[in-house]
């Protein structure tokens, strides 16, 4: 077993974990942050997104092993239930959900989106959610929420 | 859906991850872990070792050496697309390393990873006999360089020895005149290519084309390599009416595709055809161009 250390959310984690641990399953059953969730499990459709440094990855295809001393953001350290994210909002308002399975992967790909592009076209905004699988909406109403957001400032936080 | 127990070492330096490679009967490199981790989870890849070189600073960023771009093995596909002075300085590398799967993909998966992986539908591995590279390879032994040429053996197969780190990856430096493009054929935004066509092409001052290379990715078990298709342009001032054309049948002649679920081997040889003829013209004009930044 091997000792990690890592921020989550702003907050101090230690884990005790063996090589072969994803951080998907470190998030889930240790740390308890569910909003990560399984699917695929092999890089396919995004469902496990998390934010490491700010940078978005596959927390299935990750172990836990490789993230001491890094910052993980997942979706429990993005608005809160009674205070929404204007991602989440925004979502919200355009109908860009239905099960919510795939949401906490949506909202975490663009925070990532527009921390690196404030003002995407609806071309870019494709593009760059294209790896996050909706077995739901069909997509449109999720690029029209993220739409409605681009440029506006409270996109980012 | 999880990995088999295995020992894991984070190598600090070259040194220590080629000592760790040399000490393990069955020991596999971790790069970004975009390929090896799903075929873990899968349990279809079960290594003794896992000797991670994410922690290696040496193994990133690129640098000019003679007339030759050195790339560091760790640089991931984003870094390529983004960094300014690789859309400078390579263009076509730029270009390439965007078309790879989706942006958090790119945000891990590294140069090295996939040549090493030698996926016969990756892209940077058909850039790189596209551009007459090489790679150098380390171990306890010393370091050898190995062109492109000799590297892919077949599917998922290279000449690197098990005890080899892939540490760099090396190529021409773009000169005045040079040209290319990368053209590809995908179903769905950031799926891997059902086929794709790189040509790197170089006209003199006065515009006539004196070298000309093809390659593809989804055309044979490797990358292939399918200069001989385009030596008819050179020697040629212009890309006369028809002559792209001409190419995309040679091409399609020459390419060596086998049917899968994503197409049959007859609609593989029509899309190269297609794909060549798209990224000859591409890279012709681009050659004439006095700043091609890489997104003409
Ligand atoms: C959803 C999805 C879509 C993708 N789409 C594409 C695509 O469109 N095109 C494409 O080309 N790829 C695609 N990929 C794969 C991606 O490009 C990988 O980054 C790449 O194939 C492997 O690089 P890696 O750094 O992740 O290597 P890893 O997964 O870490 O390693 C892959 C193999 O190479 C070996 N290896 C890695 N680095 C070295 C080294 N320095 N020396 C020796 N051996 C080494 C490993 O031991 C392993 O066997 C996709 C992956 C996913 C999950
Ligand atoms: S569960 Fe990680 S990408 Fe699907
Ligand atoms: S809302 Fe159900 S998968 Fe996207």
């Amino acid at each position: 077993m091997t000792g990690v250390r890592f921020s989550l959310n702003g907050e101090a984690a230690e884990v005790d974990v063996e090589p072969r641990e994803l951080l998907l399953d470190t998030l889930r059953d240790r740390l308890a942050m569910t909003g990560t969730h399984a699917a695929c499990e092999q890089g396919a459709c995004g469902a496990c997104t998390v934010l490491i440094d700010g940078n978005g990855v596959r927390s299935c295809l990750m172990f836990t092993v490789q993230v001491g001393g890094s910052e993980v953001r997942t979706i429990e350290g993005v608005g809160s239930p009674g205070s929404l994210h204007p991602i989440q909002q925004a979502l919200s308002e355009h109908h860009g959900l239905q099960c919510g399975f795939c949401t906490p992967g949506i909202v975490l790909t663009a925070l990532e989106l527009f921390e690196t592009d404030p003002h995407p076209s609806r071309q870019q905004i494709v593009e760059w959610m294209s790896g996050n699988l909706c077995r739901c909406t069909g997509y449109i109403n999720i690029i029209s929420a993220l739409e409605a957001l681009a440029g506006t400032a409270e996109a980012r936080s | 859906m999880k990995p088999p127990r295995f020992d894991y070492v984070a190598a600090g330096t070259v040194a220590e991850a080629v000592a760790a490679l040399a000490d393990a009967e069955d020991a596999r490199v971790l790069a970004g872990g975009q390929s090896l981790v799903p075929l873990m989870n899968l349990r279809l890849a079960r290594p003794s070792l896992l000797v991670d070189v994410n922690g290696v600073a040496a193994l990133s960023g690129f640098e000019v050496r003679n007339g030759t771009l050195r790339f560091g093995a760790m640089c991931r596909h984003r870094f390529l697309e983004t960094d300014p002075d690789v859309r400078e300085r390579a263009p076509i590398v730029a270009e390439t390393a965007g078309l790879i799967g989706h942006v958090h993909i790119r945000n891990r998966g590294t140069l090295g990873g996939s040549i090493a992986h030698a996926d016969p539908v990756a892209e940077l591995p058909a850039l790189l006999v596209a551009l007459g590279g090489q790679v150098v390879a380390s171990s306890t032994a010393g370091e050898r360089t190995i062109p492109a040429a000799e590297l892919f053996e077949g599917p998922f197969t290279t000449s690197l020895e098990p005890s080899e780190l892939l540490s760099a990856v090396e190529i021409p430096a773009h000169r005045q005149g040079d040209g290319g493009a990368f053209s590809e054929f995908v179903l769905r935004h950031g799926d891997f290519a059902t086929a794709g066509v790189a040509v790197i092409l170089h006209r003199d001052g006065s515009g006539t084309c004196d070298a000309l290379r093809v390659a593809g990715c989804g055309l044979g078990p490797t990358p292939v390599d399918l200069s001989a298709a385009g030596e008819f342009l050179l020697g040629e001032s212009a890309l006369g009416s028809g002559a792209a054309e001409e190419l995309g049948s040679r091409v399609a002649a020459a390419a060596e595709p086998t049917g899968d679920v994503h197409g049959s081997a007859k609609y593989r040889r029509e899309l190269a055809a297609v794909l060549a003829a798209d990224a000859v013209r591409r890279a012709w004009a681009r050659a004439g161009s006095s700043d091609w930044s890489g997104r003409g």
